[in-house]
């Protein structure tokens, strides 16, 4: 049986660790579970180190062993305590080569999960790392990504911002694009709302004949955009592009900018509603729902329109 | 509290040779001298960045560095003594004042945030307090020896306390060192709290110590304490500047320059640091002139 994406990480952890002189760090590492069974069950001494619960500090403390180049792996619980720990990993890892031309190579896990957890424990949070300069982002779901980010990160030294989700540990399949002659759309989807486009895309092709292409995009920074997105694009004359995490300001909707602007096409974005999450499953602020994003595509493949579009035929 | 004589113990600098005292005022010299020449350059309008003078606190970093230069050091926005003191090069401290790509940082750390990594030093990110946390994984990622430095307002950043409550409880070699003026810019600690570093340290379980700008004091705990990290330091001392730029309000609560000069002369050393101040003063002037009439 293939390998899930929460075995992947923890074998990429154990070889770090005993092969490397590396060191893991997290508040509550060693607890119920080992974080999804992404840690293996080594010590401190074998390069597992429990920080205290201060988040500030320990990020700071995790940037300190990466300056020592220990490439240290860093575990944030939730992506929402971000609001915390950006201030070393984006003030200080993230800027520390082009400022002082000091590598500092930290590998941040962090981790979004949804289902009733709240205003702060609930989704994705990458795209306030978006904004700034000297840490590239990625947003594995597949085991083989997993393995990408890692062999990336060791074969650079820069910081690097990977936004995991808690959905993605018992994948053990790699997703591919799924592109076809006549389609009616293009999504491009991103952290968890990669398998709510897939079940999306079935329903759409059962419930109303749409064919959806999809695209899986596992580097949010840089984004880079292929002639078969273009393609893709300017054959459908509609984009979508989804994510786990808000639209406005986010990842979502400066993907759907770049590629408006290279194809052509209305690209549209959907993500997290813009309220606050809460406990209530009724209240919750998920990844959108296969349904919304059914509904949302039914909508847009009759319209049709939005933006100008000046060279679809070109 | 705040005196110059906080902490002061009888007959100390007599218990330091002539070398060792002769190198801290030679270094206290360098560091003085260096800064006072900044600031007429920066009067000049020929550095066009916000400057951190570290005038009437350049004894503290003269003074450890004499006990030890084995630390990388974490510095903070007021940093031109520290990397005098252990060993940066001069020529690249203006260069970097200059804005040139030869300065110490390529002309992006400016004043705030120098370095050197051929002396251990890493360079200050702008956001106060936050080289303490980086500090303490310094240490843990590479069992070295860690000098972190903080100013009294910088202190109250809770994340210092955190950082240095995870070293206490696994026993990293760090020194932190509090320069404390009594000024956040310029809110006096008694308007912003009512607690004492030394005691939150304390609390904490490590070794800590309050005392005036006295550098053989100075020297006296650091040696003492590099063998019972962490620890903590927290200074008496006077910033003569304002926070930022050259100017001044009102005088300082004292003079520590003139009285480390009062020491030495009673150690019958006064002729000795009258050469070496001369020679200082001849040097970074020299070094300043040179640096200007480059392209």
């Amino acid at each position: 049986m293939a390998r899930t994406v929460a075995e992947t990480i923890k074998e990429i952890t154990k070889n770090h660790l005993k092969k490397n002189n590396g060191l893991l760090f997290g508040q509550c590492v060693t607890a119920v579970g080992w974080i999804g069974g992404t840690v293996p069950e080594m010590t401190e001494e074998e390069g597992i180190t429990e920080l205290s619960m201060a988040d500030v500090a320990g990020a700071g403390i995790a940037v300190g062993a990466a300056l020592s180049g220990r490439r240290p792996i860093y575990v944030i619980r939730y992506q929402g305590f971000m609001w915390y720990n950006a201030a070393p990993i984006l003030n200080y890892a993230a800027k520390s080569k082009e400022m002082w031309g000091v590598p500092c190579p930290l590998f941040v896990r962090s981790l979004a999960m949804e289902g009733g957890m709240g205003p702060v424990a609930s989704a994705a949070h990458h795209s306030m790392v978006l904004r700034m300069p000297g840490i590239p982002i990625c947003a594995p779901m597949t085991p083989g990504e997993c393995t990408t980010a890692w062999e990336w990160f060791m074969s650079h030294d820069d910081p690097i911002y990977v936004s995991e989700h808690r959905r993605s540990f018992p994948v053990n399949y790699e997703m591919e694009p799924q592109i076809y002659e006549k389609a009616d759309v293009t999504i491009f989807a991103i952290s968890a709302a990669r398998l709510n486009a897939l079940e999306a895309a079935k329903k759409l092709k059962e419930e109303a004949g749409i064919t959806s292409n999809i695209f899986h995009i596992f580097w949010l920074k840089p984004f880079q955009i292929s002639e078969e997105m273009i393609r893709a694009l300017k054959k459908t004359g509609l984009g979508l592009v989804i994510d786990s995490d808000y639209s406005i300001g986010g990842a979502s909707r400066s993907i759907a900018y770049e590629l408006m602007l290279a194809s052509g096409a209305p690209v549209h974005a959907l993500g997290l509603d813009d309220r606050t999450g809460g406990f209530a499953p009724h209240l919750d602020n998920p990844t959108p729902p296969v349904e919304k994003i059914v509904n949302l595509i039914k909508n847009l493949t009759v319209k049709k329109e939005t933006v100008p579009n000046t060279n679809l035929n070109s | 509290m705040r005196s110059p004589q906080l902490g002061i113990i009888d007959a100390l600098p007599q218990t330091f040779s002539q070398t060792q005292t002769l190198e801290m005022f030679r270094k206290c010299c360098v560091n003085r001298h260096f800064e006072i020449e900044t600031a007429k350059v920066y009067d000049t309008g020929v550095i066009k960045m916000p400057i951190y003078l570290s005038l009437g606190q350049e004894h503290i970093p003269a003074a450890i560095s004499t006990v030890t230069k084995d630390f990388r050091i974490f510095a903070q926005h007021r940093g031109h003594s520290y990397y005098l003191s252990f060993g940066g090069d001069m020529r690249k401290l203006i260069d970097e004042l200059l804005h040139r790509s030869s300065g110490c940082a390529r002309g992006m750390g400016g004043s705030a945030s120098i370095h050197d990594p051929k002396i251990g030093m890493y360079g200050h990110s702008g956001l106060m307090g936050d080289q303490v946390p980086v500090a303490v994984g310094m240490a843990l990622g590479s069992r070295q020896r860690v000098l972190t430095v903080v100013g009294d307002a910088s202190a109250e950043e809770d994340y210092v306390w955190s950082a240095m409550g995870y070293a206490a409880t696994k026993k990293l070699p760090v020194l932190l060192v509090c320069e404390d003026n009594d000024l956040s810019i310029l809110t006096h600690v008694s308007t912003r709290r009512s607690w004492s570093i030394v005691e939150i340290a304390k609390g904490l379980g490590m070794q800590a110590v309050d005392i005036a700008d006295d550098p053989w004091l100075i020297a006296h705990h650091a040696a003492r304490l590099l063998d019972r990290l962490p620890a903590v330091i927290n200074i008496r001392t006077c910033r003569h500047r304002w926070h930022a730029g050259t100017g001044t309000d009102e005088e300082p609560e004292w003079n520590r320059f003139q009285l480390f000069k009062e020491e030495i002369s009673k150690l019958g050393l006064k002729n000795e640091a009258k050469k070496i101040e001369d020679e200082t003063l001849e040097l970074v002037w020299k070094t300043w002139q040179e640096q200007l009439r480059k392209p």
